[in-house]
């Protein structure tokens, strides 16, 4: 049987055209808590030499789909068709699928590093590709292999085909995993988060290299991402997915200018990459349902802004629009592309330059270092820091991994003392202090890190971690010490209410709550936020922020803000340092920053970072077809 | 490296000196008279004191020990107490059939027990995954002498019932003049051991495979279209490869020093059933080199599994 059509409607490309094609694809995972539906009848088609976006939060069920697809969920219950060069891939055999696997289908996953093998080399790993595929000498194979690592930009391949994956770093790795992927020449590959765990200059590079690659070799991608600013600049197609549903499918272009779906529409909105000055990022409130029920009604009904009265009983018509978007949404005429109105949001550049709380005076930092068999030798950290951070300002520190940002902001919290140079907080050398002193300005400068769940107790209550600076400091006991954290929990948006709860009963949002209500506490004059919202979802990661920029404004707190996230600081900071190689190469207000860079890595870091287009007036594109669920 | 190697060799050369001092000495502060042990109940009050003084324990403790590791440095243990034959070599005569009964069993207990630890573990849940529990649950709770008793009676003394001998109930051939002798007389023996050892095997091997089939590597494998066979036993188990000898090393090391209860039962001339009796004798010299011994293989198996730790992950090199 050859596949009619990938859309639910009539396409006017044709579907013989499509190299993959999806039809009401659903997967189920049996648990034991009951039947995670994963995804949920979702239907796509995917022309030849094209990229395929799929964009979505965490959890929405975009690996799952992929995975069950390529036959690596032998546990799972797949309905429905997936059309593959003239074969339903749903129903093949296992021998069959690992055929098409690596031969005809490659795949990239998010972290090179832990996907590729640390045992053996990565000539063997990516030879053995073809060894699987094709009869083919060892000779040969090295050959086509050391062509290819070539080919993806590795300097001297032959030399490094006997390297082992942890002597490359992040970048080559996941250009080892192309290679890898591409070896074979093969139809289709499905790209995972590819760029997820690299650093954004790298990212830029490895998503130009698939984008050339797929050129020169004629494959179609499929590039999963949660980042609607790479999405929106490199995909043809995308599809929106959202707790297992297909909400939103169509061309790039006009789903980004005008999202037809309100899900779609409040990712843009809440995404800092579509951040323009003087408006406020509108996050969407609430959190993701259970895939374990079935939604009567719209999945997206109690997050949405724009919800009908029978959003919550009836399940949602599939809309089309005239330019071919498709929505599953009730709403005739598309989601409202009006942006809410901005706050005025951006706080004034101060006058005069305020009362410095810490300042920071050619921090030098050297660690030493050596194998288990070498000698040792120095490995120079920081080298020569110098800044001031204003009372009441966000300073904001930009920078790849490894260039000193989190070490910096452990001197300053005292944690770790500097090899030379002299910190001081509130005027006093954080080198010279005795123990005593020490404690009492650790209540002056406090932390929160990126990882919401790993810097919170699992076995202790939320009440007794927020609490925890009081208790430490010997300040408020018993009903009073309660009564503050209460009133902390409401101040950063968690409800006072669980304050027995455990952190594993909240979500990663609220749990970055908890890590800031517990830096509040005890009113520190400055708060270092290491990477805060990096391990967020857009929407939530929206929702955080504003709460930091909220508190700031009532409060009058002083952050130094540490992200590898452009547009996520530019977005929060008055000012912005970019730190590279240990030093900080370039210091200026956002604005400045973004409109005249004056560093060559200031520029490469600007260049690298994707922003959105602008959302087009409404009114575009009209209702053409409807379809009752059925 | 070879920083490396002096250092463990250095370290290793403390911890038997450590060893032999501490053995030494509890030794001397523990009852019973070793003249009156050699000259029996009846030797007069002049005869103990001249023993005492041809054994040399007559003098301070300190003076003894001092003689004892000079002698021992110069491969000299002093002489048994009981027969007054050097230490060294009776010991020595031991080490074959030791050596013998381990090795042959650790390929016995691997080439069981990891296969069904990745059985179980790559069928997680099914009814494979619980033959493979049961096994490691039987294996772990029989004693070894319920284990060698059982081995005995079905192999040994039925088929000897029915007129014929399956095989032998235990003594020793020398591998050296007849191989296929040698391997009859220890396959009891190798199947008691091997028994307990790969129900600890199968358990571990599981434990790993689980975690090691569960890492992203695994998937990358699979998405390359390697088969599933090459998936588990390439990928898979080359990772799961390290906790597994650093345990073999360990395990051997130990039993090295000794397999107790299955010499016994099968009556094997081994360092084990040396150490029974020395002990039963209270023949100090003895027991000291068999716990020097031990120490030593100890030593030797933690150096090499280090180096094969090296050998094996291309990280730590
Ligand atoms: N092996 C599994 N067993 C049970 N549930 C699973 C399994 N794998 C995924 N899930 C669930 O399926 C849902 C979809 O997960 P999936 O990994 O596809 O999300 P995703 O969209 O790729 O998210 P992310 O952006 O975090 O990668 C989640 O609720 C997840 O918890
Ligand atoms: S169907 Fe209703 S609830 Fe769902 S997205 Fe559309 S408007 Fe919102
Ligand atoms: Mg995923």
């Amino acid at each position: 049987m050859v596949p009619t059509s990938a859309s639910l409607f009539r396409r006017q490309t044709g579907s013989d055209l499509a190299i993959l094609e999806a039809k009401g694809l659903t997967v189920g995972i049996p648990t034991e808590d009951g039947t995670v539906h994963a995804v949920r009848n979702v239907s796509f088609s995917i022309k030849p030499g094209s990229l395929f976006g799929i964009a979505g939060e965490s959890g929405s069920g975009k690996s799952v789909l992929t995975q069950a697809v390529m036959g690596l969920l032998p546990n799972a219950d797949i309905g429905g068709e997936v059309w593959f060069e003239g074969r339903n891939l749903i129903g093949l055999s296992q021998e069959e699928m690992r055929r098409l696997r690596g031969g005809r289908i490659g795949m990239i996953f998010q972290d090179p590093l832990s996907s590729l093998h640390p045992f053996y080399t990565i000539g063997a790993q990516i030879a053995e590709v073809l060894h699987a595929h094709e009869t083919i000498s060892p000779a040969e194979a090295r050959a086509r292999v050391v062509d290819m690592l070539g080919k993806v930009g590795i300097p001297a391949p032959a030399e490094r085909f006997d390297d082992y994956p942890h002597q490359f770093s992040g970048g080559m790795r996941q250009r080892v995993m192309i290679a890898m992927a591409l070896i074979l020449k093969p139809a289709l590959v499905i790209a995972d988060e590819p760029t997820t765990a690299l650093d954004v200059t790298v990212q830029a590079q490895i998503v130009a290299l698939l984008d050339t690659m797929r050129r020169d070799f004629g494959t179609t991608v499929i590039l999963i991402t949660h980042d609607l600013g790479l999405l929106s600049s490199v995909a043809d197609d995308v599809m929106v997915m959202y707790a297992g549903h297909r909400l939103e499918y169509g061309r790039a272009e006009d789903v980004f200018r005008a999202p037809a779906h309100p899900y779609t529409a409040g990712l843009l909105r809440s995404t800092p990459a579509s951040y323009r000055p003087g408006t406020e990022l509108a996050p969407i409130g609430g959190r993701p349902p259970s895939l374990l029920a079935t939604p009567a009604g719209c999945v997206f009904a109690p997050r949405c802004t724009e919800a009908l009265p029978r959003c919550s009983s009836e399940p949602p018509p599939l809309r089309r629009y005239s330019d071919g978007v498709e929505a599953l949404c009730w709403l005739e005429e598309g989601a409202s592309t009006v942006r809410p109105t901005a706050k005025t949001a951006t706080i004034a550049v101060k006058a005069a330059p305020p009362e410095p709380v810490a300042e920071i005076d050619d921090v030098c930092l050297t660690y030493q270092v050596g194998s288990f068999f070498g000698p040792k030798r120095a490995l120079n950290v920081l080298k020569g820091v110098n800044l001031t951070v204003g009372r009441g300002e966000t300073i904001g520190l930009v920078g790849e991994s490894g260039c000193g940002k989190s070490t910096l902001a452990r001197i300053v919290a005292g944690l770790v003392p500097a090899t030379s140079g002299r910190v001081r907080v509130l005027g006093r050398d954080m080198g010279a202090l005795d123990a005593r002193q020490w404690r009492e300005m650790r209540r002056e400068v406090q932390l929160v890190f990126q990882d919401p769940f790993g810097s919170l107790n699992p076995r202790r209550r939320v009440g007794a971690i927020i609490g925890d600076p009081f208790r430490l400091h010997g300040l408020a006991k018993g009903d009073e010490r309660r009564e503050k954290v209460r009133h902390l929990m409401e101040r950063v948006g968690l409800n006072p209410e669980h304050y027995n709860r455990f952190p594993a009963e909240f979500s990663g949002g609220q749990r970055q709550r908890i890590g800031i209500a517990r830096a509040l506490a005890l009113n520190p004059a400055l708060i270092i936020c290491d990477e805060p919202v990096s391990a967020l979802d857009v929407s939530i990661q929206a929702q955080v922020l504003n709460l930091l920029r909220e508190l700031q404004r009532d409060l009058g707190l002083t952050y130094l803000f540490i992200s590898h996230d452009l547009s996520v600081v530019r977005h929060v900071c008055d000012r912005i340092a970019v730190m590279q190689g240990g030093r900080i190469v370039e210091m200026e207000t956002a604005e400045r920053l973004f409109a005249d860079p004056q560093h060559d890595y200031t520029r490469t870091l600007l260049s690298a970072s994707k922003t959105l287009p602008a959302f087009a007036e409404a009114g575009r594109r009209s209702l053409v077809e409807t379809r009752v669920a059925s | 490296m070879i920083r490396f190697l002096t250092h463990r060799v250095g370290f290793g050369a403390g911890v038997l000196l450590v060893l032999s001092a501490f053995v030494f000495f509890l030794f001397f502060v523990a009852p019973g008279d070793p003249a009156r042990m050699i000259a029996g109940d009846k030797a007069t009050e002049s005869q103990l004191a001249q023993i005492r003084k041809n054994l040399g324990v007559d003098r301070p403790i300190v003076v003894q020990y001092g003689v004892f590791m000079q002698k021992a440095l110069s491969g000299d243990l002093g002489f048994s107490y009981r027969n007054q034959q050097p230490v060294a070599p009776i010991i020595l005569r031991r080490i074959p059939v030791t050596l013998s009964l381990v090795l042959g069993g650790a390929v016995l207990w691997l080439s069981i027990g990891v296969p069904i630890g990745i059985m179980s573990a790559r069928h997680v849940g099914s009814l494979r995954d619980r033959l493979g529990q049961a096994f490691i649950l039987v294996g772990l709770s029989f004693p070894t002498f319920v284990l060698g008793m059982m081995s005995l009676y079905l192999l040994y003394f039925m088929p000897k019932q029915a007129g014929f001998t399956l095989f032998p109930a235990g003594g020793y051939k020398a591998l050296a003049s007849n191989p296929a002798l040698w391997a009859w007389h220890l396959a009891l023996p190798w199947t008691t051991l091997a028994m307990t050892m790969a129900a600890i095997y199968a358990r571990l091997t599981r434990g790993q495979m689980l975690d090691v089939m569960g890492e992203d590597y695994i998937r990358t494998a699979r998405a390359k279209g390697l088969t599933e066979r090459r998936v588990v036993w390439k990928h898979g188990m080359r990772a799961a490869l390290t906790p597994l000898v650093t345990q073999l090393g360990a395990d051997i090391a130990l039993l090295l020093g000794g397999v107790i209860v299955i010499e016994q039962v099968y009556g094997l001339q081994g360092v084990g059933a040396l150490a029974v009796q020395a002990v039963a004798n209270q023949d100090r010299p003895i027991i000291i080199g068999v716990v020097l011994l031990g120490g030593l293989f100890i030593v030797i198996a933690n150096i090499v599994v280090d180096l094969l730790y090296v050998l094996l992950d291309p990280r730590v090199r």
